[in-house]
């Protein structure tokens, strides 16, 4: 398979606008969870949230603006930045170029709005716009059409591990002849509406410290927090002239798999996924550096990931980290940030920790990075995610 | 409706126009130039029955192409449909 590179990323998460905010933050400790503030919660059982802080006027045109989702917005925001951070790279006739993101969720909070007008003003009242801001492929198209690309373009949907899905999705897409793919994921759901659907799930946290909610594999787990925000990464043919020497590292190895039904004596896919995307890389997993889990953060799910993590590398066989704990899960965006932590942690040599956890219970059996970051060389890592009804994915990165 | 009322709604049914300098008179600039497209204007006829009480059809709003056109057939049809 053609070798495909990152060479440009951007980020806008909870804790951290722009890469290296975001990294600073990550290995720094600074969370970006906290009480949710987009409407009175006073009544609903789960109050905390992991909120993107930033006026999208500053950042993109007051066109835009009546036609787009916070999700959207955030989204063309990443794309900017990466675009902005990939140097040159993109110079190139419009159709060698592609768009293949992740979403879970759709346009929520524009959704909610224009059905709130239908129901007290009328179908007129709803806003045209209405047409396309709610859709999972928005994204994708809005960024295809804001920067002229034309290229092979898709969305994928698979509740948190359709980030990491878009990642593998877009490498085939370069390896199928299109030079350069924008890709990752970034989600938003904090209307009512939304945050209903979030808790829906019955995993999230109830807690009310953001010191103490979201402890993935910790022996006091007790639910996730959601977030919004994500990441957008541009992927390059590494045979494009200089494409090596701006990248972060490359896309070495993908896989997803689906989950049994509830109740099958068969095995959940997560472990499979893991194996098969290192198979695909044509990688060991001895050559694996450290794992960034899935990291739920309910007992039943952080033990069945930690099992999966021994199958594959035996009792505590590879650093383990969940840096996700300081900015919650952000559905799509969820893999594509963990990718980007990845790949700085290649560039400096440092595994994040995860932060808050301090408690692991000894039948897990793995080797959670925890207090503080953890300096070691970094050549390979294994990003993992699962999405809810099922999904299993996992992409490995190595330096390019 | 005046040329200041449909620049209030189109600014706010689409957000800004492209590239339009302040005092430049608009009546005779295409939407497609100002960066207006039909879906930005089906959104502006929506908000103009509101206010203006008159009824513009898709098919109709796809015909004016200038301010001018648009607010001549506002004008003359206030109250009705078209």
């Amino acid at each position: 398979m053609t070798r495909t590179l990152v060479t440009g990323i951007g980020v806008v998460a909870p804790n951290g606008q722009g890469l290296d905010p975001y990294w600073e933050a990550t290995l720094e400790g600074r969370g970006g969870i906290g009480p949710l503030t987009r409407f009175d919660t006073t009544d609903y059982p789960a109050r905390l949230a992991g909120q993107v802080d930033i006026d999208p006027a500053e950042h993109l045109p007051s066109r835009l603006l009546p036609q787009t989702d916070v999700s959207t917005r955030l989204a063309l925001i990443a794309a900017d930045w990466a675009l902005a951070d990939a140097k040159g790279g993109t110079e190139r006739v419009d159709y060698d170029m592609g768009v293949v993101t992740a979403n879970a969720s759709g346009g929520f909070e524009f959704t909610h709005r224009e059905f709130k007008k239908l129901w007290t003003q009328g179908s007129s009242a709803v806003s045209v716009y209405e047409s396309f801001a709610w859709f999972y492929a928005v994204n994708t198209g809005q960024i295809s059409i804001r920067h002229g690309m034309r290229g092979p373009s898709s969305a994928l949907v698979a509740e948190q591990a359709g980030g990491l899905d878009a990642i593998g999705h877009a490498r085939r897409t370069v390896a199928r002849g299109t030079p350069l793919v924008v890709t990752g994921g970034v989600d938003s759901a904090f209307d009512p509406w939304g945050w209903v659907s979030h808790l829906s799930s019955g995993r999230v946290s109830t807690a009310t410290d953001p010191d103490r909610a979201y402890l993935p594999f910790d022996a006091h787990a007790d639910g996730y927090v959601p977030g919004e925000g994500g990441a957008i990464l541009v992927l390059e043919d590494a045979a494009t002239e200089g494409a090596v020497d701006r990248a972060y590292g490359a896309v070495a190895g993908y896989a997803s798999t689906f989950d049994p039904p509830p109740g099958s004596p068969r095995p959940p896919g997560l472990a499979r996924a893991a194996e098969a995307a290192l198979a695909d890389a044509g990688l060991a997993p001895q050559d694996v550096d450290v794992v960034f889990a899935d990291a739920a953060g309910t007992p039943d799910q952080d033990r069945a990931e930690a099992q999966a993590l021994r199958e594959v590398f035996g009792e505590r066989g590879v650093a383990v980290t969940a840096p996700k704990s300081l900015h919650g899960r952000l559905l799509s965006g969820g893999g594509p940030v963990d990718v980007a932590t990845a790949l700085m942690s290649i560039r400096d040599g440092v595994v994040p920790p995860t932060h808050k956890t301090s408690e692991v219970p000894a039948e897990y059996g793995i080797d959670l990075v925890r207090g503080a970051a953890r300096e070691q060389r970094v050549e390979c890592a294994l990003v993992l995610a699962r999405g809810r009804w099922g999904f299993n994915s996992a992409v490995v990165v190595t330096s390019a | 409706m005046t040329i200041e009322d449909l620049t209030r709604i189109l600014v706010e049914c689409a957000g800004a126009a492209d590239g339009v300098e302040a005092g430049t008179d608009l009546h005779d600039v295409a939407f497609e130039e100002l960066g207006y497209d039909s879906l930005a204007l089906m959104e502006t006829a929506a908000r103009t029955k509101d206010e203006f009480g008159v009824d513009l059809p898709d098919d109709v709003v796809a015909e004016l192409h200038t301010p001018r056109a648009y607010l001549e057939t506002v004008n003359k049809n206030i109250g009705e449909t078209v």
